[in-house]
């Protein structure tokens, strides 16, 4: 069974690509992106501010659990093209994480099937390999492991 | 191939996960796994090879029969580098999908 979202890390680069099919319409996908409502919502997140246009920027508020607020991740948008395509940063604030380069690219595939490219540019090897690993390392992650859990039966 | 082999250069591969997530449940011949491909069988047979290289797959002869099983040391290093951050993005993304499947405008 394929997996439905991917990711291409390849081994000593500083960038990384994920893929993902979605059975929405590419106008569905692209709005779940723009709407502050919705980004809340399947982000998980606080949504601070939003603009939506070239040079525009934007702040999500992140809490833990216990509703202390975790970190504020922001950025700026570079380009803005609707149901096409979004470029800007992301910068995790007050973390030792540089900023990182985000190219957002969305396709229609039929009337009722879209693609999201999110092409991914970090500062360093290194610190792509870390900020890959923060979800393992901070115990975010606390949803059911497919791979992990056919390797713990093989044992 | 000179080029050096490792888990994380395999796993750059959609094709290679699919095929470790489909042998991690049986052990399986190279024609079995690349009848669950589209892809032409010499192309999974190079897939296999690389996989063998960097050791998260092993053979092991069975009869006539060769059978492809995934190494569980090796499963476990990728296991647990990068599938907690794809998981991450695979559950924000099941949840947009379900949002916007229900969407409906205000107005």
């Amino acid at each position: 069974m394929e997996q439905k979202t991917k990711i291409d890390a390849e081994n000593g680069k500083q960038e990384i690509v994920i893929t993902r099919e979605f059975d929405l319409p590419v106008e569905l996908l692209f709005k779940a992106y723009v709407e502050p409502e919705i980004v809340a919502q399947w982000m998980g997140t606080k949504v601070l501010k939003l603009e939506n246009k070239k040079h525009g920027s934007y702040a999500f508020e992140t809490s833990d659990n216990k509703g202390n607020v975790a970190f504020v991740a922001s950025g700026v948008i570079h380009e803005f093209v609707p149901e096409e395509k979004i470029t800007r940063t992301f910068e995790m604030e007050n973390t030792p994480f540089a900023a990182q380069l985000e190219f957002l690219t969305f396709e229609k595939l039929s009337n009722d099937r879209s693609k999201l490219t999110m092409h991914v540019i970090y500062k360093s090897v290194g610190l792509r390999d870390q900020i890959l690993s923060l979800p393992f390392a901070q115990g975010i992650n606390m949803a059911h492991n497919r791979l992990q859990n056919i390797v713990t039966q093989l044992k | 191939m000179n080029l050096r082999r490792d888990v994380f250069q395999a796993i750059a591969d959609p094709t290679r996960r699919a095929i470790l997530v489909l042998v991690a449940t049986q052990s399986m011949t190279a024609g079995a796994i690349a009848a669950n491909f589209d892809t032409a069988r010499p192309t999974v047979s190079k897939h296999l090879q690389i996989l063998t290289e960097c050791e998260l797959l092993e053979q092991k002869q069975n009869g006539r029969e060769v059978h492809y099983h995934t190494n569980a040391k090796k499963m476990k290093e990728i296991a647990d580098f990068i599938e907690p951050f794809r998981q991450m993005w695979d559950d924000r993304f099941n949840k947009l999908e379900d949002i916007m499947k229900n969407y409906k405008p205000s107005k």
